[in-house]
């Protein structure tokens, strides 16, 4: 019966080594938005005290970092806007304004569908006619229905995405001659990401 | 003098001899069952989550791309989870007034976090970084697997050493165009291990598979 006790020590010995297994992976060290007990609201991760500022994130350009001078929206981009610009505008656009916007601005993006209130469209005369810094505080402070989206997209991707949608404005107002001569040329299709 | 061994013996050594076979091998079972299991390296089953929340509804029926709500992938080493904020973008005014969005609202007026269960738990002596590999061609599907179709969150792989190690000694045969990295729907293509290799040229790809490339 030696055999059968061997059997039974190693079978022990398997599921003992198999179990204790979770020493290492789980060390006294906080990962990414990890729950603490140190803390009263719960989180590991702290909020930046007031008035200070972290390294690359001083922001005194005040046209740049909020569209604004001396309280009046700018007519004028703060930063180069190149063709790359505009494509990343464009990637950005599609990826956090679509989904309300709809891909051609036009305020028809599937979450109105489900019920959100249906935004302008960019082809209205107010927005045709707004300064480009306008947009730039409405992704920054929000705009009636519309959240802030500064956490989500960086300032010089909202003046990238401003630029994009000045192109919208000018691409679905085009002319039949302008739209027939280039439409082809400039070709459709998002650029990168989900169909 | 007496017989050592009576008939009985001969059976008793027979069955000695399979037990000691069958022993081995189901010890050898139990003992890959509980390493690679899904009950311990948790692939294939959902946690539970203080929200309901479907991927399924919000990539596939919805549209919304990865990273709207997981703004960090393509800068950082984590991809992120959306403040409450985020939620609120749409659930202020959609869903506004159902139980299942309450943990929403509730985190909202009390400014209380929302304590989500982490799905992909790497060990915490790995050190892995998410905008590298978007930024270098490997798809969210790739390793996250068809999110767009899970209506409660799972992992599909079992982040284990030899799944990571299995893409690390020869990044071509998972690589794709940067183009495609957030395209859930990719599917590989038939050239890919001409493909492959190419890509992983382009991008300056290398296959990093020093021990201190994920533990330091």
């Amino acid at each position: 019966m030696f055999r059968h006790k061997l059997g039974l020590v190693l079978l022990g010995a398997t599921l003992v080594t198999t179990a204790c297994r979770q020493d290492m992976h789980n060390q006294p060290r906080y990962k990414p938005f990890a729950a603490t007990d140190f803390f009263g609201d719960g989180r590991s991760e702290r909020p930046t005290i007031r008035d200070t500022v972290a390294r690359g994130q001083l922001r005194i350009d005040e046209a740049r970092f909020t569209g604004k001078v001396n309280g009046k929206d700018i007519d004028y981009f703060p930063i180069q806007i190149t063709q790359a610009d505009v494509k990343r505008g464009q990637e950005r656009f599609n990826i956090y304004c679509s989904p309300c916007h709809g891909r051609l601005g036009n305020g028809h993006g599937m979450v109105v569908s489900r019920g959100l209130r249906q935004p302008p469209n960019y082809l209205d005369p107010r927005l045709v006619n707004a300064p480009i810094g306008h947009f730039f505080d409405v992704m920054t402070n929000g705009f009636g229905a519309m959240y802030s989206y500064a956490s989500r997209v960086a300032p010089d991707d909202r003046w990238r995405i401003a630029a994009y949608i000045r192109a919208l404005q000018l691409s679905q107002d085009a002319p039949p001659q302008v739209a027939e001569q280039y439409g082809a040329k400039v070709g459709g299709g998002p650029a990168g990401g989900m169909k | 003098m007496a017989q050592l061994f009576r008939p009985a013996s001969n059976t008793i050594a027979k069955v000695s001899l399979a037990a000691i076979v069958l022993l081995l091998g189901s010890t050898l079972a139990v003992a890959y069952i509980m390493d690679r299991g899904h009950w311990t390296t948790g692939v294939q089953q959902a946690p539970e989550q203080p929200i309901m929340f479907s991927h399924k509804h919000h990539v596939k029926d919805d549209g919304i791309d990865c990273r709207y709500c997981h703004t960090g992938v393509e800068t950082s080493h984590y991809a992120g989870l959306p403040p409450t904020e985020t939620c609120m973008t749409c659930h202020s005014q959609i869903w506004n007034n159902v139980n299942i969005t309450q943990p929403i609202r509730d985190s909202w007026s009390s400014g209380k976090s929302i304590a989500w269960t982490r799905v992909h738990d790497l060990p915490d002596f790995v050190y892995f970084n998410h905008s590298i590999h978007i930024n270098k061609g490997i798809g969210c599907s790739t390793c996250h697997g068809q999110v767009d179709e899970m209506p409660l969150m799972f992992k599909v792989n079992t982040l284990n050493m030899n799944w990571c190690i299995n893409c690390h000694r020869d990044p071509s045969r998972y690589i794709r165009p940067k183009s495609e990295v957030f395209n859930i729907d990719y599917v590989y293509p038939s050239n890919q291990a001409e493909l492959g290799r190419q890509l992983v040229k382009e991008y300056h790809v290398q296959s990093l598979t020093d021990c201190v490339t994920c533990h330091r």
